[in-house]
């Protein structure tokens, strides 16, 4: 399956008449299948708003966004559930509180109608680095880093094609950071996933995606790929800077 | 496969989580004195009630004009009526009707509430806005008023006024539940259900209802009080149960006319009532405490 992302002149504003606020004036930018693809900029930058809608949790823009090809609007709700998941910033707030693995895992297969609950389970489970005995857990008996990981299982138990990341290790302590992303890297290389992924660390950036895009107010100023931040051969004078302060901060530790 | 192995014993450890969420909650309520007399109340409320026939000295119709209005002592532990029944033996089979009417009430209360609150919560916009007009229309009432009103266009009898109490008792619970909702739609979890391709009405169910249900629950033991005293309410101005039974709201009634002469014949029924209702009200309030997430986080 294929799973190239194209975004054309994606739009959106937020409230109405004379109050309305344009969040993303015009997005232009497309992700080749297999690739790990980044999004950087300064918060509140439209970042996480451009993965809200191409998942459709926001579905009032204009513009076109293609998966594979295909106009996400035209894809039904179920096949594009299985064609493209999220994985959420915070671990703390994306984990139902009062559910625990196993219902967390197991909502999407009965939704889904897929067979093999139990096995499915474990697998997912194990290709996320935990043990299975975690199914029975809750979310309150785990740690950060290992409901993070349950959050991951729960996006790829779909199987799908496409994972957004929107910053999904950064409410996370630095040691299980590099554990998460190296464990992200792995999925990846395993199962040909797609990545887009939102961050505003380049570090995470330099050691996982191939390409990148600068957002700066809604646009995207430049895109680049991984070798350009070590020179830093950003063209755009936003993208020149935060590369530069980036570099430099890393230079200073 | 060794995974399996070390799995199973914690399995079956877990398997009866809610009957031990169960246990913790009691052993809470137990540990303060003021929910643990709620408890104890109610819990003799419900044997005293499946017990009637057993615990009652006397038939509470049987009539025994020779000796009416007899203080209470030989063998009447609260006394006799007007009729010369056995006051003891009524306020025994009174607590069935007030058990009903409780039980009855809130079965029909909590899900309508329930329902109609994070429906509305969580889908918001025009139907949310129909929906709570709705519930500020019943709510502009006072709820004694309102089933007045249902009882008189109902005619009175108790299962009108437990349809009547129930009608008027769910906008609370509508309101609680819709502010909890509000507060639960916009998170990570819910968009998490949504992108897994769950229905609205299976994040309404199975994501937005459980987070409601503590503070739905509490409220509805709150209310438990209020609905006791508005079918006594009822019963005393002869719109809910009917003469002969023995409801303890038209005990009193029938006892007003008695009152200055045969202190019994309101004191008893008056004391039943405000105990249960006392008791649902310290009940809730530890309720409360024990159900509070922070709480239950704990466990």
């Amino acid at each position: 399956m294929t799973s190239n992302v194209e975004i054309r002149n994606l739009s959106i504003s937020f409230g109405e008449g004379p109050a309305a606020v344009k969040v993303l004036p015009g997005v232009n930018f497309s992700v080749e299948a297999g690739e790990c693809f980044g999004l950087v900029g300064e918060s509140g930058s439209g970042k996480s708003t451009v993965l809200r809608c191409i998942s459709m949790l926001t579905d009032f823009w204009q513009g076109q966004i293609s998966i594979g090809g295909r106009n996400v609007r035209d894809i039904p709700r179920l096949e594009r559930c299985r064609l493209l998941q999220m994985v959420f910033q915070d671990p703390y707030g994306s984990l139902h509180p009062r559910q625990s693995v196993r219902t967390t895992l197991s909502e999407p297969l009965k939704i889904h109608g897929l067979d093999d609950h139990e096995g499915r389970m474990r697998r997912v489970i194990r290709d996320v680095g935990l043990t299975a005995d975690f199914i029975d857990r809750f979310p309150h008996q785990m740690s950060g880093g290992q409901r993070q990981r349950i959050a991951i299982a729960r996006a790829l138990i779909l199987e799908p094609s496409l994972l957004l990341l929107d910053e999904p290790t950064s409410a996370l302590d630095v040691s299980v950071q590099a554990e998460i992303l190296n464990l992200l890297v792995r999925l990846r290389e395993e199962r040909g996933l797609t990545y887009l992924m939102v961050t505003h660390d380049l570090a995470v950036v330099d050691h996982m995606c191939d390409r990148f895009a600068v957002m700066l107010r809604g646009e995207v100023t430049e895109v680049l790929p991984r070798a350009a931040i070590q020179g830093n051969h950003a063209t755009h004078p936003y993208a020149r800077e935060l590369i530069g302060a980036s570099l430099e901060y890393e230079g200073a530790l | 496969m060794t995974v399996k192995d070390t799995d199973m014993p914690r399995q079956a450890s877990q398997l009866p989580s809610s009957l031990l969420v169960l246990r913790n909650i009691l052993t809470f309520l137990m540990r303060s004195p003021t929910s643990a007399f709620g408890l104890i109340v109610l819990g003799l409320l419900i044997v005293i009630a499946a017990f009637a026939p057993l615990i009652a000295t006397h038939d509470p119709y049987a009539q025994d004009l020779a000796n009416t209005l007899k203080a209470p002592g030989n063998g009447h532990y609260f006394g006799t009526d007007e009729l010369g029944r056995d006051i003891f033996s009524r306020l025994v089979w009174g607590s069935r009707i007030s058990l009903t009417i409780i039980f009855l009430v809130s079965i029909v209360v909590g899900p309508i509430g329930m329902i109609v609150g994070t429906t509305a919560g969580y889908m918001g916009g025009r139907l949310d806005t129909i929906m709570m007009r709705i519930t500020d229309i019943f709510l502009s009432f006072p709820s004694l008023i309102l089933s007045l009103a249902f009882v008189a266009a109902l005619g009175p009898s108790l299962n009108n006024a437990i349809i009547a109490i129930a009608l008027t008792a769910w906008p609370p619970i509508a309101r609680l539940a819709r502010a909890e909702a509000m507060t639960f739609r916009k998170a990570d979890y819910i968009a998490a259900a949504r992108l897994q391709g769950a229905s609205d009405m299976r994040i309404i169910f199975k994501s937005i209802m459980p987070m409601c249900l503590p503070s739905v629950l509490i409220r509805l033991t709150l209310n438990m009080a209020t609905v006791i005293l508005t079918a006594a309410g009822l019963g005393f101005l002869g719109l809910g149960a009917q003469p002969p039974m023995p409801e303890w709201g038209a005990m009193i009634a029938t006892g007003r006319r008695y009152m200055i002469d045969s202190w019994w014949l309101v004191t008893f029924p008056g004391l039943a009532i405000l105990t249960v209702s006392l008791a649902f009200n310290l009940l809730g309030d530890g309720l409360r405490d024990a159900l509070d997430p922070k709480q239950m986080n704990r466990r």
